[in-house]
């Protein structure tokens, strides 16, 4: 969706500005949020793109204004309320009702470091075989879709180049609508920088996005 | 009503600003309903605050400047080259190293939210999650890293990596002249988490010596 969240090439933030010695955590609270955000996913009941879309989801004065895990609490009171977990009266109260859902599993102490080390890879097996290869040109999509979409912007209906083919690939696009089971082929899409921003872009950068196959058109 | 009656009047909770009452409120919901275990939080906090760092991705950049054969395997395999070190999954699944050159130089961003390659570089800074980084640095990446205080040699491109899937990205700065015959130790130690992300470059005046 064409939210807040997608940021490459807006203007008017002003300048990056770096902390020095910047902390791990600037609070307490961060902390527990970090943690409460990976191991309610560890339930099992939402993908990484579905916690992406509750968080892009916000309004977009909140999304802005926001630190970022203040908007992984966000996004994650909006999972845990879609998929029955809790109630807005209990977050909002913080007196937990008797009704609860069955989590698939509970992420214990001692299976974290393997849960972590593990982690969840993203590649599946091909069914069928790429469409393009490296050395391709392609262009991107135009599309405004309502839902969750990993092609910015800044990055659609532009004529690229195929760098990279990563391997077979979850679909963010289904896999944030529940759908988990569809796979496509990833492709690293390189641009100029005239290509994406005209007479305005940098002729000595070039910019790459990681492309799924339905993304793309050849050229 | 005098300071000395409020003191009495209230639990240390209400001394919580109202981000931390709200945390606080969540654990306790998600504990109290059996859906997390406080010491799977603990552990996890522990983790990403003692455990996993940029000294990880340090130490793999010093073993690509000292080890060629690894290098080449860091350049096909990012994950596998990785897991040779020990380092890998969450928030790191899929790795691609990219390597600087005098031609170009790697610069990474997320603009759709905070990808970053946690198990070599840790959690992300501020900046890298905020929206002057995520909106700069694609349409005007020399601009960015000029934020940094980073100015690149004349004819060096900049090629930017928009972390969009589940891949993500390591860059391998240079290898500064003068650090010849320097132990893999001591060349970790001028690898910033900066010059990781390609904000930054190795400087050989942050070198510490070996077992310090």
């Amino acid at each position: 969706m064409n939210s807040a969240h997608d940021l490459g090439g807006q203007m008017g933030f002003g300048p990056v500005v770096p902390e020095p010695d910047e902390p791990v955590f600037h609070a307490e609270w961060e902390k527990r949020v970090l943690a409460i955000n990976v191991a309610a996913g560890a339930m099992g009941a939402w993908t990484i793109d579905e916690i992406r879309h509750h968080r892009e989801s916000l309004p977009p004065a909140q999304y802005l204004s926001a630190s970022y895990y203040e908007i992984w609490l966000a996004g994650l009171d909006k999972a845990l309320v879609k998929h029955g977990f809790l109630t807005s009266a209990e977050l909002l109260s913080g007196t937990p009702a008797p009704e609860r859902r069955e989590p698939k599993r509970v992420l214990k102490g001692e299976e974290v470091p393997a849960v972590l080390r593990r982690g969840f890879p993203y590649d599946r097996e091909a069914k069928a075989p790429a469409r393009f290869a490296v050395g391709d040109a392609v262009r991107t999509l135009v599309m405004h879709p309502q839902h969750h979409t990993r092609l910015p912007r800044y990055a659609r209906g532009k004529l690229g180049t195929i760098e990279r083919v990563t391997g077979c690939h979850v679909f963010p696009d289904t896999s944030a609508q529940g759908d988990h089971g569809e796979a496509q082929w990833l492709y690293t899409v390189v641009f100029t920088g005239r290509e994406l921003w005209g007479r305005d872009g940098d002729p000595s950068s070039t910019v790459s996005i990681e492309a799924w196959e339905s993304y793309l058109e050849p050229a | 009503m005098s300071g000395h009656h409020h003191d009495h009047d209230h639990a240390h909770d209400n001394h919580f600003t109202p981000i931390e009452a709200r945390v606080k409120a969540l654990e306790t919901l998600m504990v109290e309903k059996g859906y997390v275990e406080p010491a799977a939080l603990d552990a996890i906090v522990d983790t990403y605050e003692t455990r996993v760092g940029p000294r990880n991705g340090a130490r793999i950049v010093a073993r690509a400047w000292t080890d060629s054969a690894y290098a080449e395997r860091l350049k096909a395999d990012g994950t596998a080259a990785v897991a040779e070190m020990g380092y890998g999954g969450r928030g790191g699944e899929h790795i691609v190293a990219c390597f600087n050159t005098p031609e170009e130089h790697n610069l990474i961003v997320c603009t759709l939210c905070s990808c970053y390659p946690w198990p070599v570089l840790g959690l992300p800074p501020v900046w890298y999650k905020s929206p002057p980084y995520r909106a700069k640095a694609v349409i005007d990446p020399r601009g960015t890293l000029a934020d940094f205080g980073v100015s690149l040699p004349e004819g060096q491109r900049i090629r930017v990596w928009d972390s969009t899937a589940e891949t993500r990205f390591l860059v391998i700065p240079m290898r500064p002249a003068g650090t010849e015959g320097w132990s893999e130790e001591k060349l970790a130690s001028i690898v910033s988490r900066d010059s990781m992300i390609g904000t930054g470059l190795p400087r050989i005046e942050d070198a510490v010596e070996d077992g310090r």
